[in-house]
């Protein structure tokens, strides 16, 4: 619905109630993302820790949700297990229109159920209800369990957990309707820590357009940019994955725990090989007519004779990336079927699979021995990880559990910090150079989409200049942060620029926010910098594992001194713009 | 050769679960934003891992849904499905009770919505999983003996 403010759902677990409040802040922080940092400000609690339960766990939509194509995701806010601050992370699938038809800007979870519960949210019904038999089943066998207890498929978004997210993996990850995750961060820990296995939204309102024929006629415009460019070819065709081949020829894709940035094997986890030979067919988001979500399968044969079962495993770039070319993998279905088992976990796939590239080559080199592993973890060995990856998600043992709190922790406690390769957080799949490397190790989100750094380290091959690299890094993480207020898909940046964007606005009545997104994406990247930064971030005390360090791509070695430089300036910058 | 226009869903294996369709219709043909009242809705057929189905109307002939309308509100459509009439309509709810494929939306006041055959949303569909199909109507036996005795 279109209004002047805020309507917010604040749910209490312990109380079973909640509470619908309405907020003044459309004209200052806009929706999505300024929006969840205003809750958090407002429901978050800096000093406790992320899993208190006083602890709000937040869901956020933006004033251009569902009224115009690929405005199509959530935002995820809340004080993170993995670091204890205050994070992001973002999903789409139907969870946007959801909350959308379900009348609300915004959803906060406080408190701890008395067992494990469910919540379940329209425009017209509230009920957390008691699912304790549910606690400890896989994603697969709940959601099969929830679509059944729950109306209105195919109107509805389900967020759920498994059991990384009860065992409070830090990087567990919310599933949002099967395919989509709020992967980074651990946001599934801070469900598990509330007893919360599942969020079902129903999207059931209904509600009126604006009058007049300017709506109706922007519309078509933005749509019809959107399905003509050659962004539909780019995400819909061979999706992110095309970036497999892109990277491995610029030798700058991380193989084998980044000991290698390219190798001519990685043709057989390509975009094309996947195409070719996995792909069962795309789905999308909901309100997103590209259509970027590709879906193949895994085929099993469990006993003989030719006694088969299959599952379908959405794929990316970075799936692949951590699965694959990180555990050196090189046969495309033994990667969907460990990416299959980290979907059943309900773990990050980015961190799981860096992790264990980490503890393959800890292994290795005798840090850790399979006392610790429990299996013995070899690159290119697919059921090894199957087993390792379950062994996290369950915390089987002290290293898995202290694995699943993060890569860095575990090295800190068994050695192997210097080829850690973690950013933040686990990295991301891009070994593109100095500008990504600060990207992502001093970035809000600390994920490779907090600015585009990987783009920057392409196009400017030669260049070595720091001011320049963080002017750009930090305009484009204000330009980033108005669309995730918004809420548009990241990948609709090329078309929804500044001035489409104040368009779209002016015709739905946000004319205030029309004529001033620029202070109000600075004000909402500021915001989000002082929370960051009250609730414990410190830019400059970032530490780069020596493996990055060691890393050569297209454009020769990493310039250390570029690098540190880079790192300096950017975390100075970041420290003035999370100035109270 | 009288035609009539029909909207059928002969590629849903195609579909991707967009909901385009759906939203072009309650914003183009109803002046509304929602999944549910549109002439076209989109539900995963038991998750999203087996695809998904189309509500829409079938261009039943006799339609049953305007065979219960008590108020002549829903009437027959030339080429099938109904012409609906709001207001006639009494908002009982009969005829989303008497379609067999449940197509008629129903809002919180029971005002029905069901599609109008005017295939607004045909373009939106990316996959094409969408046709606006053209039926030759048969001429009625009344109009022939009149043609005839002209």
């Amino acid at each position: 619905m279109i209004r002047d403010h805020f309507r917010i759902l604040t749910v209490d677990l312990a109380a079973g109630k909640g509470k619908v409040v309405i907020l003044d802040g459309r004209d200052t922080e806009a929706g999505g993302s300024g929006l969840a940092a205003l809750l958090f400000d407002k429901y978050g609690h800096l000093n406790k820790p992320w899993d208190d339960p006083e602890q709000p766990l937040i869901f956020t939509i933006g004033p251009l949700t569902g009224y115009f194509p690929l405005m199509s995701k959530t935002v995820c806010g809340f004080k993170s297990p993995y670091h204890d601050q205050y994070g992001e992370s973002h999903a789409g699938g139907r969870s946007a229109l959801s909350l959308r038809f379900a009348d609300l800007d915004g959803l906060v979870i406080t408190g701890k159920a008395d067992s494990p519960s469910y919540v379940s949210i329209g425009s017209h019904h509230l009920e957390v209800k008691d699912v304790h038999y549910m606690w400890g089943i896989d994603l697969q066998r709940s959601g099969k369990m929830l679509r059944k207890m729950i109306g209105g498929a195919g109107h509805r978004s389900i967020f759920r957990i498994g059991p990384a997210g009860e065992n409070l993996s830090a990087y567990a990850s919310i599933t949002v309707d099967t395919y989509r995750h709020f992967g980074r961060l651990g946001g599934g820990a801070v469900m598990g820590s509330k007893n919360l296995k599942a969020i079902a939204i129903q999207g059931d309102g209904v509600f009126q357009l604006p009058e007049g024929k300017d709506y109706a006629e922007l519309f078509e415009e933005v749509h019809k940019q959107l399905t003509t460019t050659d962004m539909m070819d780019k995400y819909h065709n061979l999706g992110t994955p095309v970036n497999l081949a892109v990277l491995n020829e610029l030798k700058a894709l991380p193989i084998k725990n980044l000991q290698q940035t390219t190798d001519p094997k990685i043709k057989t986890i390509s975009g094309e090989t996947f195409a070719d030979h996995t792909l069962l067919r795309n789905t999308a988001c909901a309100g997103c007519p590209v259509g970027c979500i590709h879906i193949g399968f895994v085929r099993e044969k469990f006993m003989e004779p030719n006694r088969y079962n299959y599952r379908q495993v959405s794929y990316d770039h970075e799936p692949i990336f951590a699965t694959g070319s990180m555990l050196g993998m090189t046969d495309a279905f033994k990667v969907l079927g460990i990416m299959d088992i980290v979907e059943n976990m309900g773990l990050d796939v980015m961190s799981a699979g860096v992790a264990l590239a980490w503890a393959t080559e800890a292994l290795e080199k005798g840090i850790i021995s399979e006392e610790e592993t429990l299996v013995p973890l070899k690159f290119n060995d697919a059921e090894g990880y199957k087993e390792a990856i379950e062994h996290l998600a369950f915390g089987s043992n002290d290293f898995y559990r202290l694995l699943a709190q993060g890569t860095m922790k575990a090295a800190a406690h068994y050695g192997g910090e210097d080829f850690a390769c973690v950013l933040g957080q686990e990295m991301a799949g891009y070994a593109t150079g100095e500008v990504f490397f600060t990207s992502q190790a001093l970035g809000f989100r600390h994920s490779h989409l907090d600015s585009g750094g990987y783009s920057y380290d392409q196009k400017h091959t030669t260049e070595r200049k720091v001011k320049e690299a963080v002017d750009f890094l930090v305009k484009d993480e204000e330009g980033r942060v108005l669309l995730t207020s918004m809420v548009a898909c990241l990948f609709a940046r090329e078309v929804y620029k500044e001035e489409l964007l104040a368009d779209c606005l002016n015709s739905l009545g946000y004319t205030t926010l029309a004529n001033n997104m620029q202070q109000v994406a600075q004000h909402i990247q500021k915001l989000r910098w002082r929370l960051r930064l009250a609730s414990g971030f410190d830019p400059a005390a970032v530490k780069i594992p020596k493996r990055f360090n060691e890393v050569t791509n297209w454009k020769g070695p990493i310039d250390q001194a570029f690098f540190q430089e880079l790192r300096e300036e950017y975390a100075k910058h970041i420290i003035e713009l999370g100035k109270e | 050769m009288k035609t009539a226009k029909v909207l059928t869903a002969p590629r849903m294996e195609r579909c991707i679960g967009c909901h385009s369709c759906s939203l072009a219709c309650a914003r183009l043909v109803h002046k509304r934003l929602s999944w549910d009242t549109a002439g076209i809705r989109i539900i995963s057929s038991g998750g999203l891992s087996t695809g998904f189905e189309a509500k829409s109307c079938l261009a039943c002939n006799p339609a049953p849904c305007a065979l219960a309308c008590p108020t002549g509100a829903f009437s027959q459509r030339q080429g099938g499905g109904v012409i609906f009439k709001r207001k006639l309509c009494i908002q009982c709810g009969d005829c989303a009770e008497a379609c067999p494929v449940d197509a008629i939306y129903l809002d919180a006041s029971s005002e029905p919505f069901v599609c109008i055959h005017c295939g607004q949303c045909v373009p939106y569909c990316p996959h094409d999983c969408l046709e606006l199909a053209e039926v030759v109507l048969e001429p009625s036996p009344d109009k022939e003996a009149e043609e005839e005795a002209s």
